[in-house]
Parts: structure tokens; sequence; C-alpha cells
């Protein structure tokens, strides 16, 4: 395998394994409304790191189990007396700070926080490529299995309860491949930029879907366009790779809504 | 209407409520109600707002749980059902021919006849956020009748519409019952249109405060103090005044229990 030698083709193949999972999950936090929900979950996994390191279990198995406390908690809390949006800023902001405290009491370990907070994409190893894509199928396999169901939550729960499905179930799935995203996302965007993974090819693949089914993949598509697109700028530029994918996706949705927006005009 | 034995009633019935009571974090909904539905019968629930008719439609679909209670349905009963409104996101990109394989897909010609029998026939390839709201209720009752339900069920269906808009979407209701031979359950504002169309009327407020037909409901005293006794309820006030009479005029037994409804 002398092609995943290369630490570029490494990095590449890892982005687009995080954008093929980001971009459909991303799709129903932006149709549920959830974006705040996917920067919570995310920033809790920091916490996660510092638990992994001070435990000396895989970081991976740590930021799992922190998002899916973290994404468990907020669906518990929610609608008992704080509104969604103050609870998840709360929570996001608060487990964000306890983390880079945690960390900071770990002793004869160095860690470099950078690398957590914006990814280090160019370092990710073989292990981390497996790891990568064992969680983006896993996503995949999962959305595919309750898609409709998942759907007919997110459009209204009295039309899922009408037709035998519990929207709370579903709620749970979106949780659980969310901590997934998250967990695989981490080596390759960061805890900071993770939710821009999920949201931003998302939104750019709206103006050219006319069914759920064609933003989910057009919405995988611009991902991997911006995974593959970004490093080449990164490395062209000498630029941080992680925030380069993101700027890139989002030149990427300010193209599609201008393109949508002129569209939609000459239509009349 | 002679009274069955309660047994007898709840076998022939598609579904059956016995002593429902529902509490929303503490506060009594709804309290002691017991109702039965039979095959291809037309029954409208009136009643203010808040006096739980909703919440009655929940339970029959099963997205409510009861505090106390039983609800019974005959076995492998069909139900369609039209929300009271639908908000779908302009973020989610659906088309109409879309909506209706959610959550399991249909043939299109399932889809087409289901939209036909409707009124929606031409509106397949439509965005679901670009329909009129008539349209858009329209669509809604396409996909409840692909189950061909055995019990079709409205909750305050034709909200914003206008009132020939309404009265053209119970006709159709009445119409779809002819088709199917299904029963229908509805809730509505509008007693004026829904009267004429309906059955038999069950006047909720927490309780069943008073049931029949129409023309017996119209001229109950319990109707008439929820709803005054001007226009035929056209121009109803929506106010209780809790103290009204039950000591004439409805002839249905049913125990009163004015603390549990409050």
């Amino acid at each position: 395998m002398t092609l995943l030698d290369d630490f570029l083709i490494r990095a590449a193949l890892a982005g687009i394994g995080v954008a093929l999972a980001a971009a459909p999950l991303g799709c129903f936090v932006v149709w549920r409304r959830m974006a705040y929900f996917g920067d919570a979950t995310a920033h809790a996994s920091i916490l996660g790191v510092a638990l992994a390191l001070s435990f000396d279990v895989s970081v991976f198995a740590g930021v799992l189990a922190t998002a899916l406390a973290m994404a468990t908690t907020v669906s518990a809390l929610a609608g008992r007396g704080y509104a969604m949006d103050t609870l998840l800023g709360v929570l996001a902001h608060s487990s964000l700070a306890f983390g880079l405290v945690a960390v900071s009491f770990l002793q004869g370990v160095r860690i470099d926080l950078m690398a957590y907070l914006f990814g280090d994409i160019l370092a990710v190893g073989r292990g981390d490529l497996a790891v990568i894509w064992g969680g983006a199928v896993l996503v995949l396999a999962l959305l595919w299995w309750r898609w409709s169901a998942l759907l007919t939550a997110t459009l209204n729960p009295d039309l899922a309860h009408a037709a035998g499905i519990d929207p709370r179930r579903e709620q749970m799935v979106l949780t659980i491949a969310l901590a997934l995203v998250v967990a695989v996302a981490i080596k390759v965007v960061g805890v900071l930029l993770i939710a821009a993974m999920l949201l931003i090819p998302a939104a750019a693949a709206r103006p050219f879907a006319a069914t759920p089914e064609r933003m989910a993949a057009i919405a995988a598509l611009l991902g991997m366009l911006s995974a593959a697109g970004g490093l080449q700028l990164a490395f062209a530029l000498d630029t941080p790779a992680g925030p380069s994918i993101v700027c890139l996706a989002a030149g990427l949705f300010a193209a599609t809504s201008l393109a949508g927006l002129l569209l939609r005009r000459s239509r009349g | 209407m002679p009274e069955m034995p309660r047994e007898a009633r709840r076998m022939s019935s598609l579904i059956s409520l016995d002593g429902l009571t529902v509490a929303h974090g503490g506060n009594t909904v709804l309290s002691g109600v017991s109702l039965s539905i039979a095959p291809g019968e037309i029954v409208t629930v009136v009643g203010p707002n808040g006096s739980g008719k909703s919440t009655l439609l929940r339970s029959v679909i099963g997205a409510q749980k009861p505090a106390r209670g039983t609800i019974t349905r005959a076995p492998g009963l069909r139900i369609g059902y039209v929300p009271q409104k639908l908000h779908i996101d302009p973020t989610l990109p659906l088309t109409v021919r879309r909506f209706l394989s959610l959550p399991d897909r249909v043939s299109d010609t399932r889809a087409a006849e289901a939209l036909e029998q409707a009124g929606a026939g031409n509106l397949a390839a439509r965005q679901m956020s670009g329909l009129s709201g008539g349209q858009f209720q329209r669509v809604l009752l396409a996909r409840a009748l692909l189950c061909n339900p055995q019990l079709l069920i409205l909750d305050e269906a034709t909200q914003g519409l206008d009132q020939p808009g309404s009265a053209a979407f119970y006709q159709r209701i009445e119409k779809v019952r002819q088709e199917l031979g299904c029963a229908v359950l509805m809730v509505s504002h509008e007693l004026h249109v829904v009267m004429a169309a309906s059955d038999r009327v069950i006047c909720l407020n927490g309780h069943v405060c008073c049931e029949g037909a129409p023309e017996h409901v119209a001229s109950a005293p319990e109707y008439r103090a929820l709803f005054g006794t001007g226009t035929q309820g056209a121009l109803a006030l929506y106010r209780h005044e809790h103290n009204h009479s039950h000591d004439h005029g409805c002839e249905h037994d049913h125990g009163h229990h004015h603390e549990a409804a409050e």
C-alpha cells in the first residue's frame, strides 16, 4: 500500500471520509434547525480529549462518550424551563471551558491543544484513516437504514406517531450519528470547525435540490470537493488545512446561493 | 338512540374510548371522555379553544398517553391522519410526490389515484413549500388516503382557508366518505359548515358536554352555553359559562364533574 504512504493522500482520504458522512447528517441538522446542537456536541468533545488522555484510553472513545453524553443531556433538558438556544449556549461554552481547564491539569503529557481545536489532518495515520472510514460508513449505514422514518419525524412528530414511528427514537438515532461524526472529524477539522462541515455543504446544496435525497447527495459532493480542494489550497498557500477546507466550503456556499438567487430571478 | 350494552358497542366500533383522562404536566385536559366511532359515520368534535379537542385526536392516533382510561382499536385498524397544520421548513426540498412516499414508498399509480381523490391531481411535481393553503390541505388529505383508511382523522383541517375554500373541503370529505366508506373523525371551529356535514356532533369542553345529531346538539342548552344562540353558531362566542344548566335538554346521560374540567 505505497499509496497510503503519502501523507497528502492520507489527508485527502480522511477529509473525504468525514465530508461523506457529515453532509447527509448535516442536512438533518439544517432541516431540524439543530445547528447549535451540533456546535454544543462538538465543543463538549474537548472535554472528552482531556478525559481520554488522563485515563489513558483512545481519544476516539473519549470523544465519542462525551459527545454522546452531551447530546443526550441536551435532549433530556430540552423543554424544561430554558429556551433551547440559551441551554445550548450554556452547555457548549461551559463544556469547552471545562475541557480546556481539564487539559491544563494533565501532567507529564504534552498535548498540542491546537491540533484538537483546529484539527491536524496532515498527521492522519493509517489507524486514524481506518477509524474515520469505519465511523463514516457506520453513520451512512445508520442514516440509510432510518432514512424514511427520520424524514417523517423531521416533517412532523404527530405525522410520525400516526405512522407508527416514535419521533424520540429517531432523535436518538440522529444524536448517535452526530456523536460519531464529531468523534471521527476531530482529527480532520478540530472541535471548533466540525459544525461547519455539517452545515455549510448542506446549506450550499439547498438551492439546487428538489428532493431531500438530492440535497444530501449534492451536499456530499460539495463536502468532498471542499475537503480535497481545501487541502490543495493549504498546500499551495501554506495555510492551516482544516480552516482552508472550511473556507473553500464557505466559498462554494456563497457561489451556489448567488446562482440560486439569479436562477429564481430569471424564472420570474 | 337506544343504549347498547357497552361491550357490544365496543365490539362493533372502529375505535372506542372509555373514561379517557389526559393530563399535561399536572393540568387535566380531558377527564372521563367516553365515545366510540362506528364504521362509515362522520363525527365532529366542537368545543372552545383549550377544550382538549386536539388532545383527544392525538390520543386516538397514539401520540398522547392517557393518564387513565382505555382506548380500544379494532384489530388492524387503518387510520389516515390529516394534521392541524404542517410547517415544512423552507430548507427542506420536498416535492408533493416525494411527500406521499413518506414513510412508506407508494407506487406512482397509487399516488396519482390518491391525489385525484383529494382533488390535487395536478400537483405531484410541485414543491410543498410553494403550495397555497388549500392545495396544501388537499395534499395532506391525499397522503391520509394512501393507506385506504377505515378511519380518517382531521384536526382543524381548514385552518387558514377562506369560507368557500373550507366549505369545498368539507364537501370533498363527504365525497371521499361515499367513495371509500371510511368513518371520519374531525375537529373544527367552523360550526356552521361542519354541522351540515356531520352524522354526529360531540360538544367537548374538557369533558363531553353533549352529543348527538347536529340539530339536536345545536339546540342543546350545553351547546348554546358554549357557543351562544346566534346565527346557527356562525358568530359563536368562544366563552364558556360553566354554570350552565344540565337539568334538562340533553338526553344523553353523562356524569358531569365540573371540578375535573377546570
